[in-house]
């Protein structure tokens, strides 16, 4: 007999639900094509031929030794205990605990096999997902949600993993020794073979009715437990505005009404779910009994014996337990399919457009930018940037101003060529950015976001990936030019100081300073930077400003402006508006020319005399 | 004990149907132990005996009894489901309500996430507990009590001989679940390591790609991803050995039955069936022990998560209706009077927010609060709706302490502009009636007309009725927070506050949406927290706060002349070279010339009733 190794906690579909909307729908999905699926799997376990081989092999061995186990149970009984003859029973008993022995030797060994072949192959599957998706272009990670492509990928590798850390070994054991276990039975006896193989369609033919109600169940309950989440989630996150607008009513009745539905889909499809065991509890009897009755009458006729019996009732027990094992690993498979589909959707989506085969490098730059008649847009037919003609002198400062959706982010997003554009050409020291390497052209960009974004791992190693060869003075130098030395050193374990995820024990402020630390390290001759809105105070702002004034010196900025004092103080206002630049020069010369920007200027000072 | 004392609790209202599934499951317990008795009776007095009779009688007797513990199987299964699943309803349901008693401060503490987690996976921690113990609870130990009987009934000797397999079977789990713990959860450290540099290389795209670290954050990941896979394989081995090892234990039990009771057999004091029926007894007791193995790690999920639910249940919310509350009759005034207002957060050690506020807001006026972060200006405006309750003084409404007023009635009248714009899933008109399910399209139209909404709601592709997708993602943070702007004038508060509820409509929106607020505002009380010195100019007082304080206050003439708190603010954000000249052609976006901003405003006024 076999006993299957504890899972951490019970294999139920219904597993704890993450916190965002990311449904437990995938679990009990099927592969659309699960043979392309699964052909795209192998290919990831052919390094470990051999021992796959080996595995193979311990497992037909195992088996046959399960196999032998109960028949030399059966001849003790048959030639020594019934007939009372204690001679060789020592022998035979020895004999048993040797095959028993190597059984679970070879059955721990596969096992320790399989654990390194699959761990292995998935490592290579995970590699290969995370070096595509830094292939991809940045527009895919804009068109999927990052909190929601993060948790489809988690879930989908771990259901990967589920099923082959746990099944593929067992799948092939259980179908070999169901295999074995028939035809030992039918070189013993074929009548009781006969028997026992009526039970097997019953078996799979409950199981499949079982099955089917259960996915039905399963699928309410997912849709409902969705549904429970989505609701649940928005009346906790959205608490305040429910609580301001006295609406704590009419978000308890939408809850009651999702939760009460989902107590209804989880008692149906839990009760389907639960009548399985029993159902192949009782055939499991049943079979031992149709042995005992069948084999007893047989033994009565004198055609079998008494110690067949007890082989063919051993047997009996564990020819149920792979045919329960086959229907409880059904699922698993199905939501690893489905899962590796997903996967390989993500390494089939093709990468950013690859550099030229001529492509230049671009070395040291002057950082002379043109744009010339540039035209773009996300999708066909709806431009974002029309005619755009601009050129910023080396070490300029240009300020991009206009209202939201205007089209200045776009810019940015074009020189850093994260988008490729539609028309026209963008020049660097006269070169078209298109025809030099791209590593190249971004290495020579520095880009601070108005996002800031900070990695886990300590501020020191932050700050350094400006530039990963600077040593940690070279950082602290970076840290002090940009003023945030100072906060740094009060920091509990000052520049060692590990940020958590998303750096949450910083300021917002305190986070700009540092990428701009990070900016200054990496000395690159063309800066963009998307000015932060507000939410900052005005000391550390003055001393963001005052970073940036030193990061900005003598090298060409791109600056999408917030701040006037900043405007101020550039070499050009470009005043963007509707993917156009509608008007351009300095602010002074703007506000003398009492136009868009004029306009904009002055509207927050309308009806304010001062 | 407190959370099983917990769970027990919460099982109570279905007792009856709790009781009758662990009745049912203690009947299959003696069905599951009278089969091997009745397999040895079959081979002791049937094929020993000679008796074909008893062999069919016997085999008969197996059959109903086995179909009979199907049905009882059945009937435990479907109790134990239903008695789960009302638990776990119940328990959404207690903690949902719970949730929304809270104060702000409470929710401030409790992250949204945190909740969540309580609300499904702890749920769910706690429903599979009731559901396991409902269905296997009283029928390992059972199980394993009675084989152990029946093994010493049938031979003692034998049983006797059995004790020490089962006691080194019985180490072995303990050993085996004492360890999986720290190993699974070693596992789970390096997983989540993992998933860490997969979500930064996700969320920080840009910064990847723009300083060109593909190579350096594929060797991070690769790192992270063979740290788990080697400590994922170790684990591996090690609880895939535990099958094995406990099945060699089975083995060699049965080895000593065929050897001790197969001599005794020959002895004379056994029968075969006997040893046979050992052999199942021996298996019988077995199989729980391994099920109670899988059973403790279900358990001790449970407990964690019943404890951590008990502690959420266990918080007080710290804003409550007062037991006499009031509920004038009529609209406010909105004379609201700040007397030594101290608020600190964090029970009673915490530092200070609000050091001693006095100030008093005459009905219809406009003030607005200006300073850094962290000022507390935020916080003082979140006090007048008690989102928060004051430390020590008191806010007067009207000359009501606002805590003897009902919190139904103080909020009917208040309507707020949350610094973080939330908008819920719906249409973009059930956004904006959010506050009076009931209003007529008139009605939201004009709200978002004076809230600078309206055109930009008409150019979306279903106008009104366009469906705000999770978290608004398919509008702009200025969009959102025009709605929620919108949302709160439909509501016509005597009270309104703006908690920097601008930052992100552009400077030239901002403005036509002040002088709508400042038409439609006659005769309310507003409120307004800005980080932008232009959004707070027209205001009829500024309150300058620095450190809980009130620094300076007046208007804006009156503090650019005497704060210099002030005029540093102003000079950092609007500079000094402020051009004299009045406005003049003002241009609209688009470059023709634009209704003026006071047209707009008496657009706005006309549509008023």
């Amino acid at each position: 007999m076999k006993i299957p190794t504890p899972r951490r906690g019970p294999v139920t579909l219904r597993s704890t639900l993450p916190p965002r909307g990311q449904g437990m729908r995938e679990k009990i999905e099927k592969a659309r094509d699960p043979g392309h699926a699964l052909g795209r799997l192998l290919p990831y376990l052919r390094p470990y031929r051999r021992m796959l081989l080996a595995v193979c092999g311990l497992v037909v061995i195992y088996t046959l030794l399960d196999l032998i186990g109960p028949y030399l149970m059966g001849v003790a009984i048959d030639r020594f205990i019934a007939v009372r003859a204690a001679a060789g029973l020592a022998k035979i008993v020895g004999l048993m605990l040797l095959v028993y022995l190597l059984n679970n030797l070879f059955q721990a060994f596969s096992a320790w096999l399989m654990a390194d072949v699959s761990q292995r192959a998935l490592k290579a599957l995970r590699q290969d997902l995370f070096t595509h998706l830094q292939s991809l272009p940045i527009g895919f990670f804009d068109r999927n949600p990052a909190g929601e492509l993060m948790s489809r990928l988690t879930n989908d590798i771990d259901a990967i993993n589920q099923a082959v850390s746990q099944n593929v070994t067992s799948l092939l054991a259980s179908v070999l020794s169901m295999a074995g276990i028939l035809i030992a039975m039918f070189i013993l006896d074929k009548w009781l073979a006969l028997a026992a193989l009526l039970v097997v369609p019953i078996m799979f033919g409950f199981t499949e009715f079982v099955a089917r109600y259960t996915r039905r169940g399963f699928r309410d309950l997912q849709r409902g437990l969705g549904e429970l989440n989505a609701v649940t989630e928005e009346a906790i996150s959205g608490q305040k505005v429910v609580k301001a607008f006295r609406r704590s009513e009419t978000a308890l009745a939408a809850f009651r009404s999702s939760n009460e539905a989902v107590f209804r889909a989880a008692v149906s499809a839990n009760s389907y779910a639960l009548l399985l065991m029993p159902l192949t509890n009782v055939l499991g009897n049943f079979f031992v009994i149709v042995l005992a009755g069948l084999g007893g009458w047989l033994a009565l006729k004198g055609l079998v014996t008494v110690g067949l019996i007890a082989t063919f009732i051993n047997y009996g027990q564990n020819f149920i337990s792979p045919v329960r094992q086959l229907a409880n690993m059904y699922n698993s498979i199905q939501a690893a399919l489905a899962g590796a589909e997903r996967v390989f959707e993500v390494i089939d989506t093709p990468a950013e457009e690859r550099d030229a085969p001529d492509a230049e490098p671009l070395t040291a730059l002057e950082g002379e930018v043109r744009f010339e008649q540039v035209g773009f847009g996300y999708r066909p037919g709806t431009p974002v940037i029309r005619g755009m003609t601009l050129t910023a002198r080396a070490g300029e400062t240009l300020a991009l101003v206009g209202p939201t959706g205007a089209g200045k982010t776009t810019l940015i997003n074009l020189l850093t060529r994260f988008y490729e554009i539609g028309e026209g050409r963008i020049t660097i020291d006269g070169k078209d950015i298109r025809s030099v390497r791209k590593a190249d052209l971004r290495r020579h960009l520095g880009i601070v976001l108005q996002d800031t974004f900070l990695f886990s791992g300590s501020v020191l190693e932050n700050i350094r990936y400006g530039r990963l060869t600077a040593s940690d003075d070279e950082c602290m130098e970076a840290a002090k030019m940009a003023g945030a030395d100072p906060f740094i050193r009060q920091l509990p374990q000052g520049y060692r100081t590990s940020l958590g995820e998303r750096a949450a024990n910083l300021s917002q402020g305190q986070r700009q300073l540092l990428s701009i630390a990070r900016a200054i390290l990496a000395d690159p001759a063309i800066l963009i930077l998307d000015e932060a809105t507000s939410s900052v105070d005005t000391r550390t702002e003055a001393r963001i400003q005052k970073a940036l004034l030193s990061l900005m010196a003598g090298r060409t900025s791109f600056v999408i402006a917030h701040r006037l004092s900043t405007i101020r103080d550039a070499g050009q206002v470009l005043v963007i508006d509707d993917g156009r630049i509608v008007e351009q020069g300095t602010h002074r010369e703007l506000l003398a020319r009492r136009g868009f920007y004029h306009h904009l200027y002055l509207s927050q000072f309308k009806g304010q005399a001062i | 004990m407190d959370p099983i004392i917990k769970i027990a609790s919460l099982v109570r209202p279905y007792w009856r149907r709790a009781a009758l599934a662990l009745v049912l499951l203690t009947a299959l317990v003696f069905m599951d132990l009278a089969i091997p008795r009745l397999i040895q009776r079959i081979i002791d007095e049937g094929i020993g005996g000679h008796d074909q009779g008893v062999v069919i009688r016997t085999a008969l007797w197996m059959l109903g009894i086995s179909l009979l513990s199907a049905l009882f199987a059945i009937g435990n299964n479907v109790l134990s489901v239903l008695v789960a699943e009302n638990v776990a309803r119940d328990l959404r349901d207690t903690l949902f309500t719970k949730i929304q008693g809270f104060s702000f401060a409470n929710l401030d503490e409790q992250k949204t996430g945190q909740l969540m987690v309580r609300l499904t996976s702890d749920t769910n921690a706690v429903q599979r507990v009731v559901l396991i113990s409902l269905r296997i609870g009283t029928r390992a130990p059972l199980l394993m009590v009675g084989s152990l009987i029946l093994m010493i009934t049938t031979s003692p000797a034998l049983a006797l001989a059995m004790l020490p397999v089962l006691v080194v079977t019985a180490l072995i789990i303990v050993l085996f679940v004492s360890r999986m713990e720290p190993l699974f959860g070693s596992v789970q450290k390096r997983l989540d390591r993992l998933n860490t540099i997969l979500q930064e290389n996700i969320a920080g795209v840009r910064i990847v790609k723009s300083f060109v670290r593909a190579d350096f954050e594929s060797a991070r990941f690769e790192e992270a991803s063979e740290a788990f896979t080697s400590r994922s394989i170790r684990v591996m081995r090690t609880m895939s050995s535990l099958s094995p090892v406990l099945t060699m234990c089975v083995n060699v039990g049965v080895v000593i039955v065929i050897w001790v009771g197969g001599l005794r057999a020959i002895g004379g004091d056994l029968t075969v069936g006997q040893i046979v029926a050992f052999t199942n007894y021996l298996l019988t007791t077995m199989t729980p022990l391994i099920m109670m193995a899988m059973l403790s790690n279900i358990w001790a999920s449970g407990i964690v998560s019943a404890r951590r639910v008990d502690e959420l249940l266990k918080t007080v919310p710290d804003v409550r209706e007062a037991p006499d509350a009031i509920s004038p009759v009529g609209p406010a005034q909105g004379r609201l009077v700040f007397e030594k207002v101290f608020f600190h957060y964090d029970g009673a050690d915490g530092e200070n927010v609000l050091e001693g506020i006095d100030l008093a807001v005459e009905p219809g006026q406009t003030v607005a609060f200006l300073g850094a972060t962290g000022s507390g200006k935020s916080t003082l405006v979140n006090l007048v709706p008690r989102f928060y309750d004051v430390s020590a003084g008191r806010i007067l409404l009207d000359g009501i302490d606002i805590r003897r007023l009902s919190q139904d009635w103080l909020l009917s009248r208040i309507a707020v502009v949350p610094q973080e714009t939330v908008l819920f899933s719906g249409t973009v008109r059930d956004n904006i009636r959010y506050g009076v399910p009931d209003a007529g399209d008139e009605a939201v139209v004009r709200a978002a007309r004076a809230a600078q909404a309206h055109e930009f709601i008409l150019a979306l592709s279903k106008g009104y009725d366009t469906h705000v997708e999770e978290r608004g993602t398919n509008l702009s943070g200025g969009q959102k927070q025009r709605i929620a702007i919108a949302r709160a004038l439909l509501m016509r508060p005597q009270i309104l506050i703006l908690d920097d509820s601008t930052s992100s409509v552009d400077v030239d929106t901002e403005t036509r949406l002040q002088e709508a607020l400042g038409v439609e505002s006659q005769g309310r009380t507003t409120l307004v927290v800005a980080q932008r010195i232009s959004t707070v100019l027209k205001a009829d007082r500024i309150v300058v706060l620095e450190k809980g304080r009130i620094a300076a206050q007046g208007t804006h003439a009156e503090l650019m002349a005497a704060s210099p708190i002030y005029r540093e603010i102003f000079d950092s954000q609007l500079g000094t070279d402020f051009p004299p000249e009045g406005p003049a052609g003002e241009v609209s976006k688009d470059g023709t010339p634009e209704a003026s901003p006071r047209e707009a405003t008496v657009g706005t006024r006309g549509a008023e009733p």
